[in-house]
């Protein structure tokens, strides 16, 4: 099983929590996954299929755009989050 | 209490604030402590009715305003009386023509923030951020930082009676951490990049009831920025110049500057005259906006940090795809200069002209030689460059320093060794 941190801005599909289970082999799969539990959720992280540009995803801590983005395998036991893009300091 | 996080303002009556905005999809929402679209995540930004500005605004109501950044009011997002004010802006533009005979410029001009209450441009963007956070009830400034912000967070704090949690990497200058524990804040050092802090801290922002400056209070935040175009254009006489060169980081300072040049148009304050060029500066070690712009890219790619110019070290620029829109449309240019250049470039402008600056200084002071070079900013374009910070944060990048000799307490010896040195 995998954990996933849900951002303040998607809580409203995940009934208020803040961390939620899914499963899947990768990025994509995850997301399709957490689109099976909480509909509608994959088009605010999608765009044509693409990762919106102001939506981080990370593995571990690691930001997915080093990785292989969406196509970033997943192992069981990891954390993702999802984190909108902030600005500078 | 209620959560300041959760709580909706009405604008100040006398504001011409009228809600936030959606940059990408347009979406409006109401006045509340959100830096993103519940919908697509784009960045959202403060809406003005620019028309009742441009009634009741004028150069001389603006001219009898206070000798600060608060003069500029009718287009910054007051949102009550609440104003947490330790003099930021308002700070020199200097014409710089010695720098300008040695690059070959006609017309050169320095706007030198390093005057600035905490020595850095920041002081603008958190009295704004600062003063929205006690409209909304917040207790506790927060902030993730490459120093500079820190230190505003902490000051303005301090001044304002609240309490400061500011995160930075812990491998800072010891300067800039200095310069913000003194206030008497708590700082948070994070064994990792600046990226890494500011993730960290976008997930804290959700859980905590705290003023985030540059992520719950962005909107406002970034506001502040546009108060450099303000003064540039009123000290140039009420006019724009034909060029100005930004450091960039997040790209938010670039993005603001651009747009507030555009208001003092829009509002009628200065001629409608040609577009100002904006030019962005970033150090190789760390230049993903620079890349996008030489290779034509659309998107800003995600990069690894690795710059002596810690101020400018964000490898994740959230308003990078912004920052490449604003200097495309207006035919500007991005030079990327390299890491070896930066020393060189704080010690050109000090040597020239007398302003000591810290690294992202440098690197847009060499950003600028560069642009000239390339033909990208022609000799007759009369140009301001933007200088942010102090010298005074960042002494590591010159590197080991002693005087130019040192001798015993003698005339004689004295006489001896300058001698050597002047010869």
């Amino acid at each position: 099983m995998i954990t996933v941190r849900i951002p303040t801005q998607l809580r409203s599909l995940t009934e208020g929590s803040a961390e939620v289970p899914a499963e899947g082999a990768t990025l994509a799969d995850v997301i399709d996954d957490l689109e099976v539990r909480y509909p509608g959720i994959s088009q605010r992280l999608l765009s044509d299929g693409e990762l919106r540009r102001f939506v981080n995803l990370y593995v571990d801590g690691e930001d997915a755009r080093f990785l292989q983005g969406l196509e970033t395998s997943v192992p069981a036991g990891a954390e993702v989050a999802i984190i909108p893009a902030v600005a500078g300091g | 209490m209620t959560d300041p996080n959760a709580s909706v303002l009405l604008a100040d009556p006398r504001s011409a604030v009228s809600g936030l905005r959606c940059r990408e999809c347009g979406q409006s929402y109401e006045i509340t402590a959100q830096h993103a679209c519940e919908f697509c995540f784009g960045p959202l930004e403060v809406v003005y009715d620019l028309e009742r500005v441009r009634e009741t605004c004028s150069r001389a109501a603006i001219e009898a305003g206070p000798p600060s950044m608060w003069r500029y009011a009718p287009l910054l997002p007051v949102l009550s009386a609440e104003r947490v004010d330790i003099g930021a802006g308002w700070t020199r533009l200097r014409q710089a023509p010695r720098l300008a005979a040695e690059l070959g410029l006609h017309k050169l001009w320095i706007k030198s923030d390093a005057g600035n209450p905490t020595n850095s441009f920041k002081d603008r963007v958190v009295s704004v951020a600062l003063s929205a956070a006690r409209s909304f009830g917040y207790e506790v400034a927060a902030c993730a930082s490459t120093g500079n912000l820190a230190n505003a967070v902490a000051a303005h704090a301090a001044a304002a009676g609240m309490e400061s949690v500011v995160f930075i990497p812990a491998d800072l200058e010891p300067a800039k951490i200095a310069a913000t524990s003194v206030y008497g804040g708590t700082v948070v050092g994070i064994d990792g990049s600046y990226d890494d802090v500011n993730r960290l801290c976008a997930q804290l922002a959700g859980e905590r009831p705290w003023a985030f400056v540059n992520m719950n209070l962005r909107p406002f935040y970034a506001e502040g920025s546009k108060t450099l175009a303000f003064e540039v254009a009123e000290q140039l006489g009420w006019r724009r110049p034909d060029a100005v060169v930004v450091p960039v980081a997040s790209g938010s300072l670039l993005t603001k500057v651009a747009k507030g040049f555009r208001e003092l148009d829009a509002v009628g304050l200065v001629p409608a005259s040609e577009s100002v060029a904006v030019h962005g500066a970033q150090a190789e070690g760390c230049s993903p906006v620079a890349a996008a712009f030489a290779s034509g890219a659309r998107d800003v790619q995600t990069v690894r940090a690795h710059t002596i110019a810690k101020s400018l070290a964000i490898g994740t620029p959230a308003d990078g795809h912004y920052a490449l829109e604003e200097v495309r449309s207006s035919g500007g240019a991005i030079a990327g200069v390299p890491e070896g250049d930066i020393e060189a470039g704080i010690r050109l402008l000090a040597r020239t002209e007398g302003i000591f600056t810290e690294t992202a200084g440098g690197v847009t002071v060499s950003a600028l030689e560069q642009l000239v070079r390339q033909g990208a900013i022609a000799p007759d374009e009369e140009t301001v460059v933007l200088i942010t910070g102090i010298g005074l944060k960042t002494l590591d990048a010159l590197g080991p320093v002693s005087p130019s000799t040192t001798v015993r307490p003698s005339l004689d010896a004295v006489e001896r060794a300058l001698e050597e040195v002047l010869r």
